[in-house]
């Protein structure tokens, strides 16, 4: 399975963060909140503004620009 | 005597605990962002004496923003005898990140293991033991927000704070960055540093700029090793984080047991509807609206009269009193007149402020507000602003003062500049007296509208204002939005309270110190020279405002008195009023003023009066603020400059064009 964006995630999907593409502070900083590498992110929201996602229980809200540089690969273990 | 710092994420209810064990009624809210000073306060256990430093609420102990590096200097300065790392047990992962940060700088940490309430509903098990044997430090079990845990808490910490233990953790960063950083170290040995060296060590390699400079300071490297380091950095600072967490991974795997799918909760189903696409944002208006309309309801209607029959009753004793003790004809008339007639008027509208910051403090205390954020970052980011400068705009509702602090927590200097500079658009609580007083006048019957108008105005012109500073003034690209959204939680009447009252309080002491000088200050000058008619344009005043009154003749108040009481806002927005209903009515009962008023205004010259008030140059304490921030004269007084013209303009335009549409 290929690694694709965050930001091509759809709602109650989940991804496996692989890694962020950018070289900038924001990088550490979702290392820092939480969306480190191999962590599992849930989305929630995905269609206007920034994308809400669910991280083991808490929501956190990403900037678009930022979230189509996370590379996650995505997984289908569970859904309901 | 022992000194306590608490330090933990934002939104991990530090604030809630800072106020359970002193007391004190710091404001809470339920989103990131609320402190971004350390506050102290006070308390004492067995007789002995505390001081509690509440830090800013960080992720992090890096240098990403300023609210970071204060609470770091804080905790690096070793004023602080022990630190309570408050930990939301719910979100253990993330939280931890910050505690082990704390470990390797070797200071003493306790942890209070808060929400633990939260976490049960979850269903995570927490072994509070284990967790405490892994992590090497103490580990109490707290819910803050219901005062349990706290004298265990407090023992602990202060039974560690006296123990020679101190914590002993080693993360292994893999082989490869352990021997750099021991590398590192023995670079660094041959120096004194206050602070241990495998810490700046690590952070050298993390590629904290701050620790670069520092280092350059305080040790004489040679300047290839410092860049060489700073190469090092550029490959390592990633995998530190990796290896750091895979070290909370193995203290969380044995301690923390965590349902395998987790349920939706309310939270998420309310999230469902207020962060809708479409919905979101009217959603939001209709919330704030509401919040006006019954802020007038309950506010005017209930309570105003009362407070105004009180003031008046208390106005005509006082003058009944001054009389029967034969005091000289002055005196009586700087107390009736300069005290009642002025501050009086001001007194009368605390109802309607109590009332519109106790609303403001249940959604804060809810958790709506970052979920406002959220929804106005679409709105915000067309505009090429960030999504948190909403939140230093709602701040800026209460007082434009905490408002420009809260900008503090925007990470890149342009978002932060803007968000700054756009902040005095938002109508201060010390503004909402000259709104309330015109509305009385003009538009008794659509109160709740026109406030809602009047904000919303407010509003526009500050996202107008930030779409043209980004586009003329900062070129710098705006940084990324990254916030949490906390859960809904049931606000506690308490605090809302205590937080409302806050800004009442605040409010009363503004009235009775800086107001009360400044009203003071005008009376004189408009009794003066003797034996002028008082308030009278011969008066020092009425002369000074004559001279400055053309000025405002194109926006159709050039007025002396309309002058003299936009210039007395510029010290204290509640002026405003004060001198009008010094000038206009010179009496306690705020009718006389509303009718004083209808006599000089027409509907149309008070709104771009309204206008003018909105958006003019804000008070000497915001200036102060401005100065403090950006520690730039320049930049002050563009503020002070840019507001007075903009409103000009604005109330110019409404005039005439009002004018040539009749009416």
């Amino acid at each position: 399975m290929g690694d694709v964006y965050l930001s091509s995630l759809k709602p109650n999907e989940y991804g496996k963060i692989k890694g962020v593409l950018s070289g900038c502070k924001a990088n550490k900083r979702l290392y820092e909140l939480g969306l480190y590498r191999n962590a599992i992110v849930k989305v929630v929201k995905n269609d206007f503004g920034p994308i809400i996602l669910n991280l083991s229980g808490n929501k956190l809200a990403l900037g678009r620009g930022l979230a189509s540089k996370v590379l996650v690969e995505p997984c289908y273990f569970e859904k309901n | 005597m022992g000194t306590i710092a608490l330090v933990g994420n934002p939104n991990s209810g530090k604030t809630t605990l800072f106020n359970a064990l002193t007391g004190s009624n710091q404001h809470i809210g339920n989103w990131p962002g609320v402190t971004v000073e350390k506050k102290e306060g006070k308390f004492k256990y067995k007789e002995v004496q505390y001081t509690v430093f509440d830090l800013p609420g960080t992720y992090s102990l890096g240098a990403y923003s300023e609210d970071e590096i204060v609470a770091r200097d804080f905790i690096l300065s070793g004023s602080s005898d022990v630190v309570i790392n408050v930990v939301d047990a719910t979100n253990l992962e993330r939280n931890l990140y910050l505690t082990t940060q704390l470990l390797e700088m070797g200071v003493k940490v306790v942890v209070a293991l808060n929400m633990m309430d939260e976490a049960r509903q979850k269903n995570i098990e927490i072994d509070i033991n284990t967790l405490s044997k892994n992590l090497g430090i103490p580990v109490i079990a707290t819910v803050a927000s219901k005062n349990k845990g706290l004298e265990d808490l407090i023992e602990k910490a202060v039974e560690y704070a006296k123990s020679g233990e101190y914590p002993k953790i080693n993360i292994s960063y893999g082989e490869e960055i352990d021997r750099e950083i021991e590398k590192i170290e023995s670079l660094l040995d041959s120096s004194n540093s206050k602070y241990p060296n495998k810490w700046l060590a690590v952070k050298l390699l993390e590629g904290d700029e701050e620790i670069f400079k520092l280092v350059e300071k305080d040790f004489e490297l040679p300047r290839d090793v410092l860049s060489s380091i700073k190469e090092k950095a550029a490959v390592y600072e990633l995998e530190i984080v990796d290896r750091r967490y895979a070290f909370i991974g193995n203290i969380i795997g044995s301690a923390v047991k965590k349902p395998i799918r987790e349920v939706e909760t309310l939270t998420d189903k309310i999230d469902k509807v207020v962060t809708h696409k479409y919905f979101g944002i009217p959603i939001f208006a209709i919330i704030m609206f509401v919040i006006f309309q019954l802020t007038f309801a309950i506010g005017q209607d209930l309570l105003g009269g009362y407070v105004g029959d009180f003031v008046g009753f208390i106005g005509e004793k006082v003058a009944d009193l001054l009389t029967l003790i034969n005091s000289p004809e002055w005196l009586k008339s700087f107390i009736a007149e300069g005290i009642f007639g002025g501050i009086g008027t001001v007194f009368e509208f605390i109802p309607l402020i109590v009332v519109l910051y106790f609303f403001i403090g249940i959604l804060e205390d809810t958790g709506y507000m970052a979920r406002a954020a959220y929804v106005m970052d679409g709105l915000m980011r067309a505009l090429g602003l960030h999504g948190k400068t909403f939140i230093s705009m709602i701040v800026g509702f209460g007082c434009n003062v905490p408002g420009i602090m809260a900008t503090r927590t925007l990470d890149n200097k342009k978002d932060r500049m803007i968000a700054l500079l756009i902040n005095p658009f938002m109508s201060c609580g010390a503004r909402l007296p000259i709104y309330l007083v015109f509305i009385a006048a003009f538009f008794p019957s659509h109160g709740g509208i026109v406030l809602f108008l009047l904000y919303a105005f407010g509003i526009i012109t500050a996202l107008v204002m930030g779409k043209i500073f980004s586009k003329f003034l900062f070129k710098e690209e705006s940084s990324h939005f990254i916030m949490e959204l906390p859960p809904y939680r049931l606000p506690i009447f308490k605090y809302v309270v205590r937080s409302m009252w806050d800004k009442v309080w605040d409010f009363l002491q503004r009235a009775g110190s800086i107001i009360f000088v400044v009203v003071a200050l005008l009376w004189v000058l408009s009794v003066l020279p003797f034996g002028v008619e008082p308030y009278s344009q011969e008066s020092i005043l009425g002369r000074i405002g004559t001279i400055l009154a053309p000025i405002f003749k194109p926006a159709g108040f050039g007025t002396w008195q309309a002058t003299v009481s936009l210039f007395a806002g510029i010290a204290a927005k509640e002026a405003v009023v004060a001198i009008l209903g010094m000038v206009y009515a010179g009496v306690s009962e705020g009718t006389e003023l509303i009718l004083a008023l209808q006599e000089v205004f027409t509907p149309l010259t008070a709104v771009s009066f309204l206008a003018m008030t909105l958006l003019y140059t804000p008070c000497a304490a915001v200036l102060g603020t401005v100065k403090r921030e950006t520690n730039s004269i320049k930049w002050t007084i563009f503020m002070a400059v840019y507001t007075f013209i903009l409103g000009w303009i604005v109330a110019v335009l409404i005039y005439q064009v009002g004018r040539l549409l009749g009416f």
